[in-house]
């Protein structure tokens, strides 16, 4: 994939999306004594799949403490320190788990800024992470960020690479409001260029990775690379596709994603979570209400409308993969034209290198 | 650590007890003009809880209530004007006419916005303790709730939380016996709410006649060691309310609860009780100041403008 833009006088190196998390949050720690990390954990010897991994010994036990099982009073802890002025960090190492935190972040850290006439502030940072594979199952394998999307007053942010990890949390740090952060299990291990400096990705501005011409397609979250995968794929077949990485969905850039469908006349969202209500959805709709003079070809893909199972043969059918991707994509393209990725290939593309247990 | 608390001036509290009182009397008497589109919880009843407590406050501690907050906000020094203006959707407002009686919020004298979420403010209370902490300055914050919100999970977690890190907060349980209409011996297996406190480590005490003196020495006795790390306590006040649960009426009629109830409540009155034990003079000149007050905040409402309709889309995300 193309190297994101970086702002800033830096010394590109490859780093993984885990160092990348750590290290922008080492970063905005130095800088601004007022950021802290907590949730269930983040001090323990696995820091959080190592992406709170030295951060104890770096700030201490006052800025970096492990919490009880109590995440909904922890999040109502979050929203009232920041009010005070600290901007914390709360961790969770599923997103599953953040159904425990919605009354406090729906109804108290999304509307305090607003309801109470703008004389509060609620800057805060909700971690959580997507799992996938090694039989997740169904509540370790969630990608619920449509939910926190509808919400106003929250934002929602899925960096894919981990250049945009660091960045986006930089950002969100930096953010006078609560930002929901998705993370992806699988994403911890990619390795992108990562300056060290300090720099920001920011709400509200989607990057186009690829400049194809056939086919605007958006990947959200792991998604992208999955999207990467089956455009590889599709290259046997001539298809060229515009891949767009929104990293931000609330706010979203939609009009990048508009122009390049303005170009394509065709539009697919991959998603990592279902399609009902989700931010494919929303994606559709946005594009198709400021579209509507020219004719635009939409689809979407996403979790199958079931649970996640836990067995491989189950599992393996619940996800879009780069070959059903490419699939979907090819026939949007070429409609009636017989196509079908390279079986070999396609298995390559679609290898985890992830093992369990978690 | 008693000695350093100053001695309480009935006078003061009755000003505050009377202000309240005729704050939301007032509020009834204009209810049904629909001037006030706003869901009231009235406090009548139960004021000596929050003026008790906050009497006890220094100028910088922090408050949190709940929806039924107006006696909080008053007694903690809440701008009445603004308050008013809210319960009007004005833009002058405490909360700019965005959050209602609900959700009253004065941070210039550290009152937490309010919620309608049953126990929603008080691990946010934590949250807020944990800066004042960390700031050293010997600030403590107070959380009121009803007896309803000790029913929630976060009432738990947050007592354990409070205790684990020694927090500065003071729980401030305002048991009026109702969880809306449905009484405790529905709600309760057993009545020992201090008891339950007390198992995660944190001192707790009753006040079971809602004596004004005797709430602000216990919140006196209960905060001045927090101010130097002493850790949480907690305080069940018993009180009634005397109203309905929503609106300006009484609901003695409706069969959930009989007028016997509020007899013994009424006569012990604390706004009747320290204003009989007040010079009449010095009683008098204070009813005529809480009355020019709440007739002050009254114009000042009904004279503010409206919000432009623009502002619907202001501060949904903080700049």
């Amino acid at each position: 994939m193309s190297m994101p833009n970086s702002a800033g006088p830096a010394t590109p190196r490859l780093l993984r999306y885990v160092d990348a998390l750590r290290e922008g949050v080492a970063q905005e720690m130095e800088r601004d004594p007022r950021v802290f990390v907590f949730g269930l954990d983040v001090d323990d010897h696995k820091a959080i799949q190592g992406s709170t991994r030295g951060l104890p010994q770096q700030f201490g036990p006052t800025r970096v403490f492990n919490t009880p099982l109590s995440e909904d009073a922890m999040t109502g802890v979050a929203i009232g320190a920041a009010m005070a002025g600290l901007r914390p960090i709360h961790v969770h190492i599923r997103m599953d788990f953040l159904m425990l935190c919605m009354n406090q972040l729906v109804n108290m850290a999304s509307k305090a800024h607003y309801m109470y006439g703008g004389s509060v502030k609620v800057p805060m940072v909700v971690r959580s992470m997507i799992g996938k594979s090694w039989g997740q199952g169904a509540q370790h394998s969630q990608g619920l960020h449509a939910l926190f999307m509808h919400i106003p007053g929250l934002k929602v942010v899925a960096p894919s690479n981990a250049h945009d990890a660091k960045g986006c949390m930089i950002a969100a740090i930096r953010d006078d409001n609560p930002v929901i952060f998705v993370e992806h299990r699988l994403l911890y291990p990619t390795e992108a260029e990562v300056p060290e400096a300090s720099f920001t990705v920011d709400p509200c501005r989607a990057r186009v990775c690829t400049h194809g011409g056939d086919i605007t397609v958006v990947g959200i979250s792991n998604m992208l690379l999955e999207c990467l995968r089956a455009q590889e794929l599709l290259s046997s077949a001539g298809v060229h596709v515009d891949l767009i990485d929104p990293i931000w969905l609330v706010p979203m850039d939609i009009e990048t994603i508009v122009q390049s469908v303005r170009r394509t006349g065709r539009l697919l969202v991959v998603d990592n979570a279902w399609t009902n209500c989700g931010a494919s959805a929303e994606i559709l709709a946005r594009v198709a209400e400021r579209v509507s003079d020219c004719p635009v070809q939409m689809s979407r893909m996403g979790f199958a409308a079931t649970t996640c199972p836990p067995s491989p043969t189950l599992e393996h059918e619940f996800y879009p993969n780069p070959a059903k991707i490419a699939l979907r994509i090819h026939e949007m393209v070429q409609p009636g034209v017989h196509w079908q990725p390279d079986l070999e290939k396609a298995a390559l593309a679609y290898q985890i290198q992830f093992r369990g247990p978690f | 650590m008693i000695e350093m608390v100053p001695e309480p001036d009935l006078g003061r509290l009755y000003y505050k007890l009377r202000l309240i009182r005729r704050a939301e009397e007032e509020i009834a008497r204009i209810y049904p003009s629909d001037k006030i589109k706003s869901p009231v919880h009235l406090s009548i009843g139960q004021e000596a809880v929050a003026v008790g407590i906050c009497d006890a406050l220094r100028p910088d501690d922090v408050v949190s209530g709940t929806y039924r907050s107006h006696a909080s906000y008053i007694a903690k020094g809440g701008d009445l004007p603004a308050m008013f203006a809210e319960l009007y959707g004005k833009d002058t407002g405490c909360a700019r006419g965005k959050g209602g009686s609900m959700h009253l919020v004065d941070m210039t004298h550290y009152l937490l916005g309010t919620s309608a979420v049953v126990g929603t403010t008080v691990p946010i209370t934590l949250g807020y303790s944990l800066a004042l902490q960390r700031e050293g300055q010997g600030r403590v914050a107070v959380a009121f709730f009803g007896d309803g919100a000790t029913e929630e999970g976060v009432f738990y977690e947050s007592l354990n939380f409070a205790a684990l890190h020694r927090l500065p907060v003071l729980f401030v349980c305002e048991n009026n016996f109702y969880a809306i209409h449905t009484p405790i011996p529905k709600r309760w297996a057993t009545r020992n709410l201090c008891e339950r406190v007390r198992t995660y480590g944190i001192t707790a005490q009753q006040v079971a006649d809602s004596g004004v003196l005797a709430i602000r020495r216990l919140a006196a006795e209960s905060i001045a060691p927090m101010r130097t790390g002493g850790g949480p306590a907690f305080l069940e006040c018993h009180t009634y309310r005397w109203r309905e649960h929503v609106g300006p009426a009484e609901d003695y009629e409706a069969g959930y609860r009989s007028r016997d109830e509020l007899l013994p409540w009424q006569e012990n009155d604390q706004m009747m009780v320290l204003g009989a034990a007040l010079p009449v003079g010095e009683r008098d000149a204070i009813d005529a100041q809480v009355e020019q007050e709440i007739a002050g905040a009254i114009d000042f409402a009904e004279n503010s403008p409206f919000p432009e309709p623009k502002e619907l889309y202001t501060d949904v995300y903080a700049e």
